[in-house]
């Protein structure tokens, strides 16, 4: 069998994909990227052989930051194309706006008869990333889903620093004074939803569908407060955090014709 | 891939090899002023009798130096300049005779006042803006300018001297302004990397008949290959304008990056590039000290309120040099360029234009970052 496979390995997470001749996905694979993207791309390979899916006969697209550190890759292509291709697929249209939460950055990305029109990402600062989400979480002793859980039950407090370093500080002196882990959790969760707010000031998209790409997708409250603030209905579902490999993998299919 | 014209090297030992001419015309008793902004009159300079020397810092090895004084959120050219003079690590300002600084962006203004703490500086005071009075009160500046000089240095500023630096200075803009057109040609016949380079090691070949005859047989023989068939840079390279700060100290990791993603710097409407030599001196007119006052205000520089001048002359360059995407390079806290971004952007839009604004640092660290936007910009395309 020749397969297409898409491999996006991002700061935090590698994502991979097969995709049959037909496109058909018939394997996603989630792993953590450790602090080797070259040995996490060979661990990859390695798996897949397991599986009986053989590079030679297939055609590989490796994305995201560790897309150099794949060296059986047939091409690179950014995780912004690839998100663009992966999404239009799964939500079903070419008219979107893309909201991606990634490990080191967050994206907005604005997508037209199926093409990339264009894009914003936040600077060198992880304020409103999914860094930023783990970094809270962990001061509150708790996973990044535990925090988005707690949030939907807490409010009246808020984080005033875009830094992550000094609302690293802020939450810990909200904990000092005695202040209920669900407050604090809701104003980690406001504190990114409000960044990605902003971001999205910055960009043009006329599109009905926007919908959340990247680890947070799973996050009901997290939907439901970006849906609230933006004033525009943000979907997702559990294929959204392979978007980049679906995108990569079909680039992919199109080395195999 | 053909072998570069061995001239575009010369251009490149420039800087490093400068300080060589520097030191010696210093030993036969000429004097350096440092300069540091494409507002300094160097036709002023130029007649007094002064080499005038570019002293932009590029690099962040002497930020640390520079932030023992001066704030950490402020642009990385300011703090670069100020730390090569405070660390005495730049032989340029060591051997300076004279600062010469404008009232251009608040941070350099602010800068130069510190650096009047350690070397003799002086600082024109530039209109801000396209005011009524602005022609009249930059050409009293500009007469003030000559009598501190005349007075300060015992030397005589003539109006033949003035027009002769005006020639000049003239001929060397006409000499960069062809090298630049070049890159009108589709494709391109060299990498808009080189072409920044040789722009900015021109200033540092300090004798203007060498400095012109330079320039013209580089671009003589570029032309000559490219006639000759060479094609340096792949037709299906992507044409992009680069606008926006001074990009000396980002040169490698914008443009380089922009050039290794699948496009070319066809056109830089920088400091360095159109903006500061497409306008020439009326060096006939009547009063040469006002038509030099007036060839230097007519740089749309985002310090100016308003700057309909750098919009007249994007829309220029985007249809003279075909371009297909506009990169606009900001540096880190230019609070003047980086609100201007945003009506570039809209301007951008307005033109069905894709834009990508690029803010970033003298650094490495934001190279995967930025090597990311501009790849899925260059996609795009």
């Amino acid at each position: 069998m020749r397969y297409a496979i898409g491999i996006d390995i991002g700061s935090t997470c590698a994502k991979t994909v097969v995709m049959d001749e037909t496109g058909g996905i018939v394997r996603r694979m989630l792993q953590p990227t450790g602090w080797s993207s070259v040995d996490t791309a060979e661990a990859i390979r390695a798996e897949l052989f397991r599986e009986g899916v053989s590079m030679e006969d297939s055609r590989c697209v490796a994305t995201g930051y560790g897309r150099v550190s794949v060296p059986y890759a047939d091409r690179c292509v950014t995780e912004i194309t690839c998100h663009g291709r992966g999404a239009c697929r799964i939500f079903g249209t070419d008219e979107l706006l893309i909201i991606d939460i990634g490990g080191q950055d967050t994206k907005l990305i604005a997508v037209e008869d199926g093409m990339v029109k264009d894009f914003v990402m936040n600077d060198k600062c992880s304020a409103g990333t999914g860094r930023f989400l783990e970094i809270m979480a962990n001061t509150l002793s708790l996973r990044p889903a535990e925090l988005c859980e707690l949030a939907a039950g807490g409010g009246s407090t808020s984080i005033s620093s875009m830094c992550t370093v000094f609302a690293e500080s802020e939450v810990i002196s909200l904990i000092g004074r005695g202040e209920k882990r669900e407050n604090i959790a809701f104003a980690v969760v406001d504190s990114i939803v409000k960044k990605v707010v902003s971001q999205a000031s910055r960009i043009q998209s006329d599109a009905k569908t926007v919908c959340l790409t990247g680890g947070l997708c799973e996050f009901d409250y997290l939907l439901q407060t970006l849906s609230q603030q933006l004033g525009r209905r943000v979907v997702s579902g559990p294929d959204a955090r392979y978007a980049g490999a679906i995108g990569a993998a079909l680039a992919a299919r199109k080395l195999l014709s | 891939m053909y072998d570069l014209p061995e001239q575009f090297s010369a251009f490149g030992e420039a800087r490093q090899k400068g300080f060589l001419t520097v030191k010696s015309v210093k030993e036969a008793g000429g004097m350096v002023a440092g300069v540091f902004c494409t507002f300094t009159p160097l036709e002023i300079l130029d007649a007094a009798g002064f080499l005038p020397v570019s002293l932009c810092g590029m690099s962040d090895e002497v930020i640390p130096a520079a932030e023992a004084h001066l704030p950490r959120n402020l642009c990385p050219l300011i703090k670069s300049s100020y730390g090569f003079a405070v660390s005495q690590k730049c032989p340029y300002t060591y051997f300076a005779d004279l600062i010469v600084g404008e009232t251009t962006c608040d941070g350099k203004k602010k800068m130069y006042e510190l650096l009047g703490k350690l070397k003799r500086t002086y600082i024109l005071h530039l209109p801000q803006g396209e005011d009524p009075n602005a022609l009249e009160s930059w050409t009293k500046e500009l007469r003030r300018f000559i009598a501190y000089l005349e007075d300060t240095f015992s030397l005589r500023i003539t109006d033949e001297a003035l027009r002769e630096a005006a020639h000049m200075r003239n001929r060397e803009r006409q000499k960069r302004m062809r090298l630049m057109e070049l890159m009108k040609l589709d494709p391109p016949p060299m990498r808009g990397e080189q072409l920044a380079s040789v722009l900015d090691g021109a200033g540092f070949l300090f004798e203007a008949a060498s400095r012109e005859a330079k320039l013209d047989s580089l671009a003589e023989e570029v032309s000559t290959q490219y006639v000759a068939g060479e094609r340096p840079v792949s037709a299906s390279d992507k044409r992009i304008l680069v606008t926006g700060c001074p990009i000396g100290g980002v040169l490698k990791k914008a443009v380089g990056l922009i050039e290794r993603s699948g496009g070319t710097a066809v056109c830089f409407e920088n400091c360095s590039g159109i903006k500061a030599a497409w306008q020439m001196v009326d060096a006939d007119a009547p009063d040469i000290v006002r038509a030099i006052a007036a060839r230097y205000l007519e740089i749309g520089c985002a310090v100016m309120t308003p700057n309909a001048k750098r919009f007249a002359l994007l829309e220029r360059l985007v249809d003279e040099y075909r371009i297909d995407g506009v990169v606009e390079v900001e540096l880190q806290f230019c609070t003047p360029y980086l609100i201007e971004a945003h009506p570039v952007r809209e301007w951008a839009r307005g033109r069905e234009l894709p834009y990508l604004g690029l803010e970033t640092d003298y650094s490495q660290s934001d190279a995967g970052q930025l090597s990311t936007r501009l790849e899925a910009f260059l996609e795009r395309l």
